[in-house]
């Protein structure tokens, strides 16, 4: 019973490092090659506008409303105090280093993520992978390599983009409805926001999220196993692998920027 | 025949995990030729086709393509390999998000620098000779099957390849298609000198095309020839196959007990 369940164990932490190793192998056979500008850039450019300006409305909409909701509850919280002044940096600084990051990863996750797994996986399962690569095209340099690129350069933008429309809900609920001062508002968020600190730890969660994401979701397409069933469990991993990745990196990367 | 083979298997053998699929086969494919491999349904004859085309490893012998053994090629090695091989897979595997045009310019652009006017006049070529160029506009959703295999096979003829590979062409298709397709292979292995593969269970349709034959079973080949020494080949695996019965050396019974026991066990 017991050497059951210690086998099990075993075997379980032998896929894990085996897929691992498959992962890592995929995504150094994609990139490890010096790009065709001339090919891979209308390539690149339509993967952006799949996974990147596709995603826009998600963001735009879910950041207006998680600044007005920080707003409103900041809020109702600083002004029992007295300290309703503190709203503009509160507001911020909760976007710029922990919400805008990781809610950004999160949506993409929900919404690009599982659809780079579901085209790829597809792909896999009708077999066009397969007949590209008799073609002597590889599709990890063809398909997997450009939406990992444009995966990555889009979500730190996404995650900017959130933090200023949520910093800008938080103005709409906090100053032109609560009626806390705006030069208040703005000029203490100024004084308490700092670029180092603040946003360039805020860009870097982002860009490490963004590789992990990505990452995940393109591996989980291309390692599927390629039947109806394989693809919905493949698309189903993505989002809580990814989604779990970003919560768990997302502390320890706190840890290591603001920990002292 | 060795002499002139195009693809050779020597002494391979193959298997996935614990199931071995092919053990010690050897077969050669003549150039020039339409070689026939047929054999019932799950004993690996797709994946015969992948250890060619060097998707498949074996774990043992060689697999020769035009002087070179695929299995010892490097990665890079293998894919201009594959420049002069091309496969027709069972779906057609057509990119769904691209024009039945833009499927078959796809190698054509991807390995040669050619201006557009000549890639499309060559495209307008290959689609006119498998009767498509009308539906050059047309998406893969929006082709039948017999349509989209036809496409798929104007796309593996682009480059004109020095062998071709067509995994089971006739599985599915009407009568009308089934006759345009045996058509066209010949044809266009007559045509352009190619060297062709068909895998099929299709007994009548394969031995009217092939020129030479080959049957498997049992992860072996169990027996070869042309069509008419195959007719009259005595051997009962061969006969079962060829006659289409249901039991004989290959058994209608996956591997089991006996059913007197497994029912008396259910009954006790």
């Amino acid at each position: 019973m017991i050497l059951d369940g210690l086998a099990g164990i075993g075997r379980q932490g032998l896929n894990f490092f085996a897929t691992m190793g498959r992962a890592g192998i995929m995504l150094f056979n994609a990139l490890w090659a010096l790009p065709n500008i001339k090919k891979s850039w209308p390539l690149l450019l339509r993967q952006l506008y799949v996974v990147g300006v596709q995603s826009f409305a998600i963001i735009v909409v879910s950041g207006l409303f998680i600044g007005m909701v920080l707003g409103l509850q900041g809020y109702t919280i600083l002004v029992g105090y007295g300290a309703e002044n503190s709203l503009g940096p509160m507001v911020a600084l909760s976007l710029l280093r922990e919400l805008g990051p990781v809610v950004t990863a999160l949506l993409f996750a929900g919404r690009a993520g599982s659809a780079l797994t579901a085209e790829i996986g597809l792909m896999k399962a009708t077999e066009q992978l397969s007949s590209m690569e008799l073609m002597a095209v590889d599709p990890l340099r063809r398909v997997i390599a450009p939406r990992f690129w444009a995966g990555f350069l889009s979500m730190p933008l996404l995650a900017f983009l959130f933090s200023a429309i949520g910093i800008w809900g938080g103005y709409l609920v906090g100053v032109e409805w609560l009626g806390v001062d705006q030069g208040n508002f703005w000029g203490v968020m100024q004084a308490a926001v700092d670029l180092n600190r603040d946003i360039l730890n805020g860009f870097i969660k982002s860009l490490v999220f963004a590789v992990v994401v990505t990452w995940i979701a393109i591996f989980r397409g291309y390692d599927c196993v390629p039947t109806s069933e394989g693809i919905s469990q493949a698309t189903t991993q993505t989002v809580v692998h990814a989604s779990l990745a970003v919560l768990g990196l997302d502390f320890v990367l706190t840890a290591l920027m603001f920990g002292e | 025949m060795s002499d002139n083979a195009y693809v050779e298997v020597k002494n391979m053998t193959f298997s996935r995990g614990e199931r071995v699929i092919y053990e010690d086969i050897s077969l050669s494919i003549p150039k020039g030729k339409v070689v026939a491999v047929m054999g019932p349904s799950g004993i690996g004859k797709t994946t015969l086709l992948r250890l060619i085309a060097g998707q498949l490893k074996p774990e043992k012998g060689q697999i020769i393509v035009d002087g070179e053994n695929i299995p010892a090629l490097s990665r890079n090695g293998l894919y201009e390999a594959r420049k002069k091989m091309s496969m027709l897979f069972q779906s057609g595997a057509l990119f769904s998000e691209m024009s039945v045009f833009d499927n078959v310019a796809f190698p054509i652009r991807e390995h040669c620098k050619l201006p557009e006017d000549i890639v499309r006049s060559m495209v307008l070529m290959k689609l006119n000779s498998v009767g498509l160029r009308g539906a050059a506009n047309l998406m893969p959703s929006e082709l039948s099957g017999g349509m989209a295999r036809r496409a798929a096979l104007a796309r593996s003829i682009a480059l004109d390849p020095d062998l071709i590979m067509y995994d089971e062409p006739f599985a599915g298709q009407d009568p009308i298609s089934m006759g345009v397709l045996i058509r066209l292979i010949r044809s266009l292995n007559d045509a352009l000198g190619l060297t062709s593969i068909v895998v099929s269970h299709d007994v009548n349709e394969a031995l009217s095309i092939a020129d030479y034959v080959y049957i498997m079973a049992n992860k072996k080949i169990v027996g070869h020839g042309t069509p008419a020494q195959l007719a009259k080949d005595d051997s009962p695996l061969v006969h079962q196959f060829m006659a289409g019965e249901a039991d004989g050396p290959v058994p209608f019974h996956f591997p089991s007990q006996p059913i007197e026991e497994e029912l008396a066990e259910v009954l006790k």
